[in-house]
């Protein structure tokens, strides 16, 4: 049997990256990228078909290439990607019905995959601290890219409803990061002063581009039907995260978030939609047991690596490097004048590793 | 027949009672329960991670060594802090920080203003889960920091309490930030049980907002105790329950009223009216230096009931009311013990 895939938002950088990898791929035969525009990255072995998937022409596409694997990417997060708001939300919604739809009538189809993301939970002060695929969101998103995808979930639910033999597999990213992904909070955190909410410091997961990619080849390569979280391990504290990145932080109080989010709207430089902004203020937790114990796949970079790793990449890190703030400490322990202190630090630090080990 | 099992503790607090009428027999008078109060309190005393630590000291020989040594830690510490080096768990909690900051302040207040004496320290685990149920009052929850700052300063296994808060505590700037990075989450079961099932100690207050908020008339009642969430959630993770009483926080801002007009203005559960507060503005919010005593009481085991006693709204109420009738004894026990308020 030949295996061929289909991949959805190819124009796009993780789509392009994903057809790529899929088209070296020895298990799968053929792979096939659409989206409206051609892509700007190289797509491998994998073959561009101009489509919109908003177009039945999209089941034509399906049925001449004869594929048996559908990989849903072309979600857009933000609406400076569409070009719009109104279209972002056709492109996102209409486009995931009508690909629905085609799939529905294509017998040859055997595996969906969906690349959606964690933010169906929403945030707010009543979540609990890590999400599990099973927990219903206690604060609904009520707009932009994080409705979109509860819209895309839900009509894929239908989907595997209508169509039991095809094995369905969602996957809830966590925040992308990787060098050249272009997401809502990659463009935050190239903020020159990066604006937080007062009084609050969210809890936030990465997941660096390389393994977001391999769980979907996996997912497209073997049989994993199901709905998974998938982020790097541990935590980062959104403060925590500003510092590693050295940058300086503008805190804006509760009631003028609103505001100040506008004017950096407006202004092109970040795009803060409400759900982002909640997201910054109460953060969110994905527990990942189940993409470990059932679908078989462990993340290799965990959320501070993921995020080191994309402040390095892109430079961001040149406001306090590491061992400038070292230099620095010793300048001030010169300063405050102690000839002992390199040594008493010693015994600090061989102390503190003596307790860790106890 | 499950029921059994609920009546040891009774049985144990008896046999205490048996003792010291049996100790008061023998020929004591007066001092007798002080004396009786210090042994407990003195068990954590011989404490091996502190003395691990000592050597270490000594070579750097005397006290400006010391100092230096101070000076480092705190340098070392500020640099990983502003260069973003630390480490925080999946809840947000930041145990060096609520160590070195938080808990700073309140390391006076609880030896030196509140005088606090704590009680079968012990009771709690050194490893593995415990749910800690305790009471509450006096307007702010400053019975449960000092709770966690006994656990985390006196226990042998400097354990780190987590507590359970309500939305209202997340919601809050400021605070809601402070209470997770100390350790603390929302009262909900998924996070109770994944705290647990983790080896936490956990602590719950299950009189919530009626607690604290509580008149000064009915200071030494306790409240409802909820639905007995807490209790089906230890069952389903078989940790044991460790009941606690606090003497102390009633009398630290005595409410003689409730302003519920500014109250509902503020989206506040009560705003509380003190001799001190309102009127004499931040004044009002020094806590007046009552004799605190915290006693941990003997865990009630739950790994002994069967599987699905959790779902069983008897066992579940029959326990919430031992865990309740054992706070409150504690609590009447404790205070006729106590010679006044402030001593």
């Amino acid at each position: 049997m030949t295996r061929v895939v289909l991949v959805t938002g190819v124009s796009r950088h993780l789509g392009s990256r994903m057809a790529q990898i899929l088209s070296h791929d020895p298990s799968i035969d053929r792979v096939v990228g659409v989206d409206i525009v051609p892509p700007r990255e190289d797509i491998g072995g994998a073959e561009f078909v101009r489509a919109d998937i908003r177009n039945p022409i999209i089941g034509k596409v399906i049925a001449a290439a004869g594929v048996d694997t559908v990989v849903h990417m072309g979600v857009l997060s933000t609406p400076v990607q569409a070009g719009g708001r109104v279209s972002m939300k056709e492109i996102n919604v209409i486009g995931t019905m009508q690909l629905l739809a085609a799939c529905q009538k294509a017998d040859g189809i055997s595996r969906l995959i969906v690349k959606s993301t964690s933010s169906v939970y929403g945030a707010g002060p009543k979540d609990p601290a890590m999400f599990t695929e099973d927990t219903e969101p206690r604060s609904q998103p009520r707009s932009g890219w994080a409705k979109d995808s509860v819209e895309v979930e839900s009509y894929v639910r239908g989907f595997a409803r209508r169509r039991p033999d095809v094995a369905v597999t969602t996957f809830r990213f966590a925040n992308f990061v990787g060098p050249k992904v272009d997401t809502p909070m990659a463009a935050y955190f190239g903020l020159p002063i990066v604006p937080t909410v007062l009084g609050h410091d969210a809890r936030l997961q990465f997941v660096h581009e390389d393994d977001g990619l391999e769980a979907i080849r996996l997912a497209a390569a073997g049989n994993h039907p199901g709905t998974y979280n998938v982020a790097g391990d541990g935590i980062l504290m959104l403060s925590q995260a500003l510092r590693l990145a050295g940058k300086a932080t503008l805190p804006v109080p509760t009631p003028a978030v609103g505001l100040v989010g506008g004017w950096f709207r407006r202004a092109g430089l970040a795009d803060f939609s409400p759900e982002q902004i909640r997201f910054l203020t109460y953060g969110r937790g994905l527990d990942t047991t189940r993409l470990r114990d059932r679908f078989g796949f462990v993340p290799s970079y965990s959320t501070r690596d993921a995020f080191v790793e994309f402040v390095h990449e892109r430079g961001l890190d040149s406001a306090l490097p590491k061992h400038r703030a070292e230099s620095i400490e010793r300048g001030l322990a010169h300063a405050l004048g102690s000839s002992t202190l390199s040594e008493a630090r010693l015994a600090a630090r061989l102390r503190k590793e003596a307790s860790g080990r106890a | 027949m499950p029921d059994a099992t609920v009546i040891p503790i009774g049985g144990e607090d008896g046999g205490r009672k048996a003792a010291s009428r049996a100790a008061r027999e023998a020929g004591a008078t007066g001092p007798r329960p002080r004396k009786r109060a210090a042994t407990p309190s003195s068990e954590p005393a011989p404490d091996p991670a502190f003395s691990a630590e000592e050597p270490i000291d000594h070579d750097v020989d005397g006290a400006p060594g010391r100092v230096d040594a101070t000076l480092a830690e705190w340098l070392d510490f500020l640099r990983r802090r502003i260069t973003g080096e630390y480490e925080i768990d999946e809840f947000g909690f930041d145990a060096e920080l609520t160590d070195k900051v938080f808990m700073a302040p309140l390391r006076p207040i609880y030896s030196t203003w509140f005088r606090t004496e704590t009680r079968g320290i012990t009771n709690v685990p050194s490893e593995g889960g415990a749910l800690v149920v305790a009471n509450h009052s006096g307007t702010i929850a400053f019975d449960a920091v000092m709770t966690q700052l006994a656990l985390h300063d006196h226990h042998p296994a400097h354990r780190n309490l987590r507590m359970l808060g309500a939305d209202l505590v997340f919601q809050t700037p400021f605070m809601g930030e402070v209470a997770r990075k100390s350790g603390h989450t929302l009262a909900t079961t998924p996070d109770a049980e994944r705290l647990l099932s983790t080896g936490e100690v956990v602590g719950v207050w299950p009189e919530g907002f009626k607690g604290i908020g509580k008149p000064y008339s009915e200071r030494y009642k306790l409240q409802r105790f909820g639905r007995g969430g807490f209790v089906a959630t230890a069952l389903r993770t078989r940790t044991p329950i460790v009941p606690c009483a606090i003497v102390g926080a009633e009398e630290i801002y005595p409410i003689i009223g409730n302003a519920r007009t500014v109250a509902r203005l503020f989206n506040l559960p009560y705003f509380p009216i003190t001799p001190t507060f309102p009127w004499l503005g931040p004044l009002g919010l020094i806590p007046l230096p009552s004799k605190w005593i915290i006693e941990f009481c003997e865990p009630i085991r739950t790994d002994q009931f069967p599987d699905g006693a959790a779902d069983d709204p008897m066992i579940v109420f029959n326990i919430t009311d031992q865990v309740r009738e054992t706070i409150q004894q504690t609590l009447y026990r404790l205070l006729v013990q106590r010679r006044s308020v402030f001593r």
